[in-house]
């Protein structure tokens, strides 16, 4: 979809997050000078065209007890990633899964696969069942466990875009 | 802690938060819940931190933008000061430290792929570090639901 400004507005608005209040699209019109019906039907708008994933809830891992999130790279078979990559992801345990280019020399890992287990034996035994998978396609992979979150603001993309 | 009735909503209220007039209530009648009190467990659980956020998750190239993963071989000594800088950036969107040679991976969110490239070479300009871009070329799959 091609947002307009007034959809960048109301991505502006709610992206850290709807108001908890009995009317929070209500209360988002009246924060951008529109009118309710507006503001909804453009939301429905974008979430039927994909611009909205989701709206709801946003859980903080490691708050609910998640707290092995690994990265799991593999350097994999060009010809087919693809088939491979569609399987990877419905794997129940993965949250996301993505193709990316490699950079040698320091880089050589295309596919990504992010696995979350409550401890990092648990989260270890999925990158294992993700290798599994991928078989002899597969030349080589590692996963990337994460110590510390630096910053998480979530993405912030109108406050650039609407100006 | 979180007791059942909050396990409940975080496990039933990840999407499908409806877009109408009374939201909360609507959604509080799923879980068995009234509005009120539902209201409250939210501002509850994103004070506590439980909940990063509630409300609609974006995806940046449906509205024109990009978000560009990036990662740094950062020297252990200058570690923290280097994860300031980059934090600083407001196109950074979420850092994590990682245990690997490149051990600090970043997420830049920009609203073109040049507003991206430029973000990650000031960051490399104002670290003296190398940043790797990694733009995802395909995504196969996202769903960041997760059980509570």
């Amino acid at each position: 979809m091609t947002p307009d400004p007034i959809d960048l507005r109301i991505v502006e608005a709610t992206q850290a997050g709807l108001p908890l209040v009995a009317r929070p699209y209500h209360a988002i019109a009246e924060r951008l000078g529109l009118a309710p019906d507006d503001v909804m039907a453009r939301m429905a708008r974008m979430q039927d065209l994909g611009a909205i994933r989701r709206i709801g809830a946003v859980p903080n891992h490691y708050r609910l007890g998640w707290r092995a999130n690994g990265m799991t790279v593999w350097d994999v078979d060009d010809a087919r990633v693809d088939a491979l990559g569609e399987r990877i992801g419905r794997l129940p345990f993965v949250s996301h899964c993505y193709l990316r280019p490699r950079r040698p020399p320091s880089w050589t890992y295309n596919l990504f696969a992010m696995v979350h287990g409550r401890d990092r034996a648990e989260a270890t035994r999925q990158a294992d069942l993700i290798r599994a998978e991928l078989a002899d396609a597969c030349r080589a992979g590692e996963v990337l466990f994460s110590t510390m979150i630096l910053k998480k603001t979530g993405l912030r993309i109108a406050s650039a875009a609407a100006e | 802690m979180i007791d059942d009735i909050d396990r409940a909503i975080i496990n039933g209220l990840q999407g499908g938060f409806p877009i109408c007039e009374r939201p909360f209530a609507e959604a509080a009648a799923r879980l068995a819940l009234d509005e009120d009190e539902l209201i409250g467990r939210l501002a509850r659980l994103r004070a506590d931190g439980v909940l990063t956020r509630f409300g609609p998750l974006f995806k940046p190239e449906a509205l024109g933008g990009i978000a560009v993963l990036a990662a740094m071989a950062v020297p252990a000594e200058r570690f923290d000061a280097v994860a300031a800088t980059v934090n600083a950036f407001p196109e950074v969107a979420h850092n994590y430290a990682r245990e690997h040679a490149l051990n600090m991976w970043f997420v830049v969110a920009a609203d073109s792929p040049e507003g991206a490239e430029r973000a990650l070479e000031r960051i490399a300009e104002a670290t003296g570090l190398e940043v790797l871009a990694l733009p995802k070329t395909r995504e196969y799959f996202l769903d960041l639901r997760i059980e509570a």
